[in-house]
């Protein structure tokens, strides 16, 4: 197959192209982001009131754009429970606008991975604004300042997040860590489902620091995983199409899950089959895989995309899901060139999660 | 003595248990359209086998697949309502936005959202509204709503709130019925309350056959005690039954699974049904099957509450071979399509022109079915290439089922399972039991209830140990309130998964036990036999 073959442009969302999303983003979402289905629900119901959302794409965004991105913070655990209210994903971007004293042109997405794909989609019907085909990382990531909008300048304050009562706390802060720090602390006191506005920024900024056309790749990715088009090999398929490989086909036979600290860590422990057959593989996670061994010997790292496809469907399987017995494939697909500097690694490289590795990064893809 | 009788689809099956468990008597009939009949009909078929004291009856295990057909097919549903507490949070999805528009009509379905809801930590999300849910109660009666579903958010982390409505409904709409979520599905908004509002509507039914069950019962003379199979192979008594219908979706294959296993001795087993098309593989753990972990569509409908898991691949006896030996014999395919019923016509021993799985066992001398002549001709290395498929199929699906790296015992059944090796590759063994053909009946009638707790739980560091003991203490208790022997009562599986992003230690604890049945006297059983009277007895439990 022909390597990252670029996806076709989708102009608009509809509710074809959200089915599609929420399955490719599963796949970005690398184990973690949530599962996308609520974030599908959402942004169906809003287009079926609202009609389909216009996509533009990154590249032809003015420079005088204001672009305001929109997400759901906290646990998706919560938010599959306490689904938001009605006005919750909009108010959050009117919060904001009312505070910048600006009017907003366009809703972003600042997570290709998991549920946060397809809320400002949601947010977009709502608001009758057109939605930036692009996000902030080009996969998931736990928390708020591991976006390429930190490496470029861009601040993640002034923020507004919102809760479903009717609250919203506008949050200022000296860097974007401690916007993470704050605005999570907002987030648990909201009971642990807040929808954020944050990253503001013209649309010079927005092109310099998106990724772009990563809403287009989560469909085409998606579609190819539909039942009856995913052929015999479909993790094969979907690495083809990010660019990357399949590093191992094997059969998880233990997951270590540790309580620490909100986040779900853990090892999945691989047994492999084909070229690793007889080998132990490890995949260790919090909340997204992030590094990829076989014995002590490291194969990938965050910030590639390690991808646990089901063998046999293609479909993404997430760490919360993981069990004995599944038949996986690790798909490694690389990150942007703008997660390998320097600045990129130490913000989401294997030292920002605490292991000791070096990233190890897929060779040959153009930077 | 106990009867168990299993309504399936097509037949009927039932059989008389000796208090030893033995088998004293199976039938099988067709099922008939109306559950009475047929339960009368299978009563005196039993007694025709072999007659038996009614008297000495203490109980009649039904399971049915009257509740899911019922569903699938859309009729007999009760007009519904669901009402979800939560306001103003949810309202962005209103209830049965993901149903299929057909069921919403079946259900003449109308959705309510009002005031109430907690948070993941058990803080109010609103207040409850009494006004609101009677102005609500107003609207259900004008649109003559017969049955309600009431979920409340995280309901299964505090209750309080289904309750309350649930009182003030029950005043202002004294003949309507009333789910509550908390008691049908777990945490998952739309899929407990999916599954809340499926049992809702299918509560009228649920008493009309209750009643059904219980003129038949007492027409043959029983006036023993009547338990339904439930979807994790425990039973719930006719009044549960009433008010969860929903809860007996899935006791079919449950049923056969646990009575495959009780019929071969082992009840850890992964369990294959080889059918004519499909084999379906499911696993028990101590007698009861395991739960799918994911959410579970049902007629279109996502829902998350307790289903066994099982795998179904596509080889069965009426698997069409392609291909042919030579080589690794990897050039040979066994299904997934299949000729299914019209193997008599098809398949090669029936003089017909199909090369199917069954002419395989056949031509291999493992069945004597129709004309073996007629597959005499068939090259034999392309018998085995075919039967070491199937086996490497079947070891690889049991393999995919398995939850650990032990060994775990395979136990066939089904009219296909003569397809399956002696050995199946990191099995062992495969045992087939015989008698199966009743053993969705012989399922039914194992004793046992069980309880489950299914909660977010917040773990402070250092407590952990503490916390696990209650939850399973609770789970203890749920069992005997349902009718367990106390002394009898074990705790079958303990889950614990910490959930992202949640501060505290929070952690989603599953505890599952289950006891024996306490059979007790039925309340005319002064002058019955000595086997009717006194203490509790254990039935049902096994190695």
């Amino acid at each position: 197959m022909s390597s990252a073959a670029a996806p076709r442009q989708l102009r608009q969302v509809g509710l074809d192209e959200v089915r599609a999303i929420a399955r490719g983003a599963a796949v970005l979402g690398t184990g973690g982001g949530g599962d996308p289905h609520i974030g599908a629900l959402m942004a169906a119901a809003a287009i079926r009131t609202h009609g389909p959302v216009a996509l533009t794409p990154l590249a032809e965004l003015p420079d005088g754009a204001v672009v305001l991105p929109v997400a759901m913070m906290g646990a998706p655990t919560v938010m599959v429970e306490k689904i938001p209210s009605a006005d919750q994903v909009g108010r959050a971007v009117d919060v904001l606008t009312r505070h910048l004293g600006l009017e907003v042109t366009h809703v972003a997405c600042i997570e290709a991975g998991g549920v946060n794909s397809l809320v400002p989609v949601a947010a977009a019907a709502e608001l009758g604004l057109p939605l930036v085909d692009a996000d902030g990382m080009g996969r998931a990531f736990p928390e708020l300042q591991q976006v390429l909008l930190t490496l470029t300048g861009v601040r993640a304050t002034p923020m507004a997040v919102v809760d479903e009562k009717g609250n919203c706390a506008v949050i200022d802060t000296v860097d974007n860590r401690w916007a993470e720090r704050l605005a999570r602390s907002v987030t648990i006191d909201m009971g642990c489902s807040a929808m954020i506005s944050n990253y503001a920024m013209d649309g010079a900024a927005a092109r310099r620091g998106l990724v772009p056309g990563t809403l287009s790749l989560a469909a085409s990715v998606g579609a190819l995983l539909e039942p009856g088009v995913a052929g015999e090999d479909p993790a094969s398929a979907v690495a083809a199409h990010l660019g990357g490989r399949v590093a191992v086909r094997a059969k998880v036979v233990d997951v270590e899950r540790r309580t620490t600290t909100g986040f779900a860590r853990g090892t999945a422990v691989l047994e492999g089959a084909g070229e690793h057959a007889g080998r132990r593989l490890t995949v260790d996670f919090q909340n997204e895989n992030l590094v990829l061994r076989d014995g002590d010997h490291v194969l990938a790292t965050a910030p590639d995309l390690i991808c646990l496809l089901d063998t046999a469907s293609g479909a993404a399987i997430t760490t919360e899901q993981l069990r004995f017995g599944h038949r996986v494939s690790a798909v490694v697909a690389p990150c942007d060139p703008r997660w390998r500097t320097p600045e990129g690694l130490a913000l989401a490289g294997p030292a920002a999660f605490g292991y000791p590795d070096d990233a190890v990064l897929l060779e040959g893809v153009p930077a | 003595m106990r009867i168990g009788i299993d309504v399936g689809g097509t037949n009927t099956d039932a059989v008389l248990l000796g208090d030893d468990d033995a088998v004293l008597a199976a039938v099988k009939s067709p099922t008939t359209s109306d559950v009475s009949s047929g339960i009368t009909a299978s009563l005196a078929s039993l007694q025709g086998v072999r007659a038996f004291d009614p008297a000495g009856v203490r109980a009649v295990m039904i399971g049915t697949t009257h509740f899911i057909n019922a569903l699938v097919e859309a009729r007999r549903l009760a007009p519904t309502a669901a009402l979800r507490l939560g306001l103003p949070a949810t309202a962005a999805l209103p209830p049965m936005v993901d149903w299929p528009q057909r069921l919403v009509t079946a259900v003449s379905g109308r959705a309510y959202l009002a005031h109430g809801g907690h948070e993941f930590d058990g803080r109010t999300i609103s207040e409850l509204d009494p006004d609101e849910l009677r102005r609500h109660a107003a609207d259900m009666a004008a649109h003559g709503v017969r049955s309600v579903a009431i979920t409340s958010v995280f309901s299964p982390v505090n209750t309080e709130f289904e309750l309350r409505a649930a009182e003030v409904l029950a005043e202002e709409l004294p003949d309507v019925a009333i789910s509550l979520s908390h008691q049908i599905g777990r945490i998952g908004l739309l899929e407990r309350e999916n599954a809340t509002v499926v049992n809702a509507a299918l509560r009228e039914l649920a008493s009309d056959i209750v009643g059904g069950l219980f003129a038949a019962v007492s027409g043959a003379g029983i006036d023993a005690p009547i338990y339904l199979s439930q979807n994790d192979g425990t039973l719930m008594d006719v009044e549960h039954a009433r008010r969860y219908p929903v809860s007996t979706f899935a006791s079919g294959p449950t049923n056969s699974m646990r009575g495959a296993a009780v019929l071969s001795g082992v009840s850890t087993c992964a369990v294959v049904d080889v059918g004519g098309t499909t084999s379906d593989v499911g696993v028990l753990t101590r007698g009861f099957p395991r739960e799918a972990t994911t959410e579970v569509s049902v007629a279109g409908i996502r829902t998350n509450f307790r289903m066994p898991d099982v795998l179904s691949i596509g080889i069965g006896g009426g698997s069409l071979v392609r291909g042919a030996a030579g080589g690794a014999g990897g050039g040979v395919s066994v299904g997934p399509d299949s000729v299914g019923y019209r193997l008599t016509e098809r398949a090669l021993v029936f003089g017909g022109d199909t090369l199917t799985a069954t002419d395989i066992a056949v031509a291999a001398g493992r069945a004597d079915i129709g004309d073996a002549s007629l597959v005499a001709h068939l090259d034999p290395d392309l018998v085995r290439a075919a039967l070491s498929r199937i086996a490497a199929d079947v070891a690889d699906a049991v393999d995919r089922m398995r939850t650990s790296s032990q060994p775990l015992p395979v136990v066939a059944v089904g009219g296909g399972s003569v397809l399956l090796p002696d050995h199946l590759a990191g099995s062992g063994e495969v045992l087939r039991p015989e008698n199966f053909a009743v053993a969705n009946a012989i399922g039914a009638a194992i004793a046992q209830v069980g309880g489950e707790v299914d909660r977010v739980f917040a773990i402070e560091p250092g407590r952990r140990g503490d916390v696990l003991e209650a939850a399973r203490a609770e789970a203890v208790e749920r069992a005997v309130a349902n009718g367990a022997v106390p002394s009898s009562v074990e705790v079958l599986e303990i889950d614990e998964v910490p959930l992202p992003y949640l501060p505290g230690g929070a952690t989603r604890i599953r505890v599952k036990a289950v006891g024996d049945l306490a059979l007790t006297p039925g309340p005319s059983s002064g002058t019955a036999s000595g086997a009717r009277r006194g203490e509790p007895v254990a039935a049902g439990s096994r190695a």
